[in-house]
């Protein structure tokens, strides 16, 4: 007996084997999808970009650590989750805004959004979007003009040494909410050539939500792994560029879909943020719904409202209707019948 | 394989199989071990009374313990020898409980059983030969058979189901015995049908199995006739294919109602090893003393499926299989998905053992959980469309009396939700808790 018992064994309760994935796997693989756009942004805006996604990064994992130890938690920043949040929150501010800027977005986003909540998965904003509005409100004017033009040519490292100031602009939401249509071709070129440059990503914007291309294939590979699925992304699209065909030309249905979805936030916001765990419904009837929800709520900001953008707060005004879905559309049970014994 | 796979369409799982560790290797029999320990109870129901007085002499087979009163089932000496003590023994569950220990007498001559024709057998007779044999469902709840085979008359059952999918993980108990013993599985099954007074029987076996679905299918077509029915049917593989109420749905269409019983739908389910045992008990007159269960995992220096006496210790079995390895560091009684871990080698199998698992820290995940992120996978994976997140949240913030809205009693405790968990969090262990509180 004492040859074969080891002193202690585990004896906690079944199952006792476990599937290989984890927390960690999930986040840092969403990690991994969102480095191509930032890349690309290196390329559309120049290096400001990488600065400002280190900086939010940096600021927001420290956040973390330290709002952990101050409320006496366990620390958890090895889980990736608030380098998404850093990513996320940098992807959704302008290029030119200060370097100083993000930090104050990413202690909102991380400790008051984050932490004072409960800590990851008990938040019901999403987090990024929380230190987004806080600086869009707290900074109006950097944070509605610090649009730089794309570097044309791919000639960021000659631009780089050029000693040229990066000439601001206005984004293609903000021309076509002022100007129309006539003034999207105008400023941006022709319609055609425009849809292929918006969605490769050469279109002034946020850092990180330029190139649809890219925040598609990241998406896609999420879908592919079974991370998040598909039924909020294409529903939130599909509602946008539905909506705005219908109401968002002179008259009834001559509204432009492609562009509307094409511009702005849509791309990230449909697979990055709609699709987070904790603010949004986990049933494949509740996410089509809250992405049609968010779709609706996105158009009616950009055609009546006083933003060119309104994905940011489409999903925020939805997210905290998460567990009032999760009732509403919950799993359907085996026997819902009443049993013998009642 | 062509054929389309039974399957039941919401929820389950693919835990890795882990069979071949022991799939291929045919039955041995354990040689008697010096002493057994058999439990006075190992069914579902009253314990047993003691009839034996230490000792006192006993042959193999002889009835050493009955329920006087209420649910039970009857168990018998495993071994020829004395009895030595009267007492309590290690317990897998319980830490310890009431016992009847033997010292086998290695000089007695083995039993020797003749086959009887049962055909002409009435009913009763058939029954009373099955209580009389102790026999309980030996695939996880022993519920005593007689018992279940028994309905109300009203139930309208109409289907016979043999279980044989073995989904767990690493057991090839089931496995073996369809392909080692089909005709005794087969003549179970008609006997089962006579008492029932039934034709149609499903054998559902997950297709991972494909030589004992060809060796049940052949045994079935050549001893067809005489107005029975009996179809293997494959399944397909996924986890909890053998919960009784998923497969029922595989098979029939039928759901069994919550807190409903499988007579609700007109089926009743056995075991393929208890069927094997009813042939035992009637046609050969021999109760349940022995049994086949798996002894797996990458903890064990030789893998082995193994024909034990019951009230075989463990460390018996460990000590005839090369004994354990260093990396050992988790032993499970049962499947690892629903099976218990033990703490010591110092108990008894019991009539409802499948296996015993020494698994390794790579086997095991005993990573420490974090809070839930919500990301819905245990929603997905529940195969009775419950919802685990909201349990274990419930449990964890001290209300685990409000869970019954989230259907925490018609969880039998699969573990799929808790497999899925990328939070590692052990929301088995959160049900059981909230089930214990929770208002019905």
């Amino acid at each position: 007996m004492t040859d074969t018992a080891p002193a202690l064994w585990t004896v906690s309760v079944s199952p006792h084997v476990k599937s290989g994935e984890s927390v960690e796997k999930i986040m840092w693989t969403v990690v991994g999808c969102l480095i191509p756009p930032l890349i690309l942004s290196i390329f559309i805006f120049g290096f400001q970009t990488l600065i400002i996604t280190l900086i939010t990064v940096a600021s927001c994992v420290a956040t973390e650590a330290v709002g952990q130890k101050l409320l006496h938690r366990p620390v958890t920043i090895r889980d990736g989750s608030a380098v998404i949040t850093g990513m996320l929150l940098a992807y959704v501010i302008p290029p030119g805004v200060p370097y100083w800027m993000p930090v104050l977005g990413a202690v909102m986003a991380i400790y008051v959004a984050k932490l004072l909540l409960g800590g990851i998965g008990f938040n019901f904003f999403n987090p990024a979007l929380i230190g987004r509005a806080f600086l869009v409100a707290t900074f109006p004017v950097a944070m509605t003009s610090g649009w730089l033009a794309p570097i044309r040519d791919g000639s960021v490292f000659n631009y780089m040494g050029s000693g040229v100031d990066a000439v601001t602009t206005a984004t293609p939401l903000f021309v076509l909410k002022h100007y129309g249509i006539a003034g999207v071709i105008e400023k941006f070129g022709s319609l055609s050539s425009i849809y292929g440059s918006f969605f490769v990503g050469w279109r002034p914007g946020c850092i990180g939500e330029t190139s649809a291309l890219l925040i598609l294939i990241g998406g896609i590979f999420l879908i592919y792994k079974r991370y998040i699925t598909w039924h909020t992304p294409l529903s939130m699209i599909v509602s946008i560029a539905f909506l705005t065909w219908v109401f968002g030309g002179e008259t009834l249905f001559t509204g432009n879909p492609l562009l509307a979805v094409l511009s702005g936030g849509v791309m990230l916001g449909a697979f990055f943020m709609a699709t987070d765990y904790v603010t949004s419904p986990s049933q494949p009837a509740g996410k089509i719904i809250f992405g049609l929800c968010i779709g609706a709520l996105t158009v009616l900001i950009r055609l009546k409202g006083g933003y060119p953008e309104g994905v940011c707060y489409a999903i925020l005004l939805m997210n905290p209707l998460t567990p009032a879905f999760e009732q509403w559309f919950g799993p359907k049970r085996f026997a819902p019948q009443k049993g013998v014994s009642k | 394989m062509t054929e389309p796979l039974l399957t039941f369409p919401k929820g389950g799982g693919h835990p890795p199989e882990s069979k071949d560790l022991s799939s291929h290797l045919p039955v041995e029999s354990l040689p008697l071990p010096a002493e057994v320990d058999i439990l006075l109870n190992q069914h579902f129901g009253a314990p047993c009374e003691a009839l034996v007085k230490k000792k006192a002499a006993v042959v193999e087979g002889d009835l050493i313990g009955e329920v006087k009163k209420g649910l039970g089932a009857a168990i018998h000496a495993s071994v020829t020898g004395t009895v030595k003590a009267v007492g309590v023994s290690g317990h897998p569950i319980n830490v310890t409980a009431p016992s009847i220990t033997l010292k086998t007498d290695p000089e007695a001559e083995p039993k020797a059983y003749t086959p009887c024709d049962w055909t002409e057998l009435p009913k009763e007779e058939l029954l009373a030969r099955i209580r009389n044999a102790g026999i309980v469902g030996i695939g996880g709840a022993g519920f005593p058979t007689h018992v279940k085979l028994s309905p109300p008359p009203e139930a309208g059952v109409d289907t016979l189901i043999l279980n044989g999918a073995e989904c767990e993980p690493y057991l090839t108990t089931d496995h073996r015995i369809m392909v080692e013993h089909p005709g005794d599985i087969i003549e179970g099954a008609k006997i089962l049908l006579k008492i029932l007074g039934l034709r149609d029987c499903h054998i559902g076996i997950e297709a991972n199995k494909p030589d004992a679905i060809e060796a049940m299918r052949k045994t079935a077509a050549e001893t067809s006739g005489n107005g029975h029915r009996i179809s293997v049917d494959p399944l397909k593989v996924k986890y909890p294919q053998g919960s009784e109420k998923q497969l029922i749905q595989s098979i029939t269409g039928r759901r069994v109602p919550g807190f409903g019983l499988p007579f609700d739908v007109g089926v009743i389910v056995q075991n393929v090893g208890t069927a094997r045992a009813v042939y035992e008990a009637v046609v050969l007159q021999k109760p349940l003393y022995e049994k086949v269960i798996t002894v797996s995992g990458r903890g064990i220096a030789r893998p082995a499926n193994l024909l034990v006496r019951i009230g075989t210790r463990l460390t018996d079995i460990v000590s005839y299989l090369g004994g354990t390895t260093p990396e050992l560091s988790k032993v499970v009684m049962g499947g690892p998905m629903m099976g218990f871990a033990i703490p010591t080698l110092d108990v008894p199998v019991t009539k409802t053992t499948s296996g015993v698992l020494f698994l390794t820290k790579d086997e095991i995940d005993a990573r420490p959980h974090g809070q839930c992120i919500r990301c819905g996978w245990c929603l997905e994976a529940c195969p009775m469309g419950l919802s685990p997140n909201e349990i274990g949240i419930y449990v964890e913030a001290g209300r685990a009396e409000e869970t019954s809205q989230f259907g925490v009693f018609e969880c039998f405790e699969c573990g799929c939700c808790a497999f899925v968990c990328p939070a590692k969090r052990p929301l088995v262990q959160f049900i059981r808790l909230a089930k214990r509180k929770a208002k019905k």
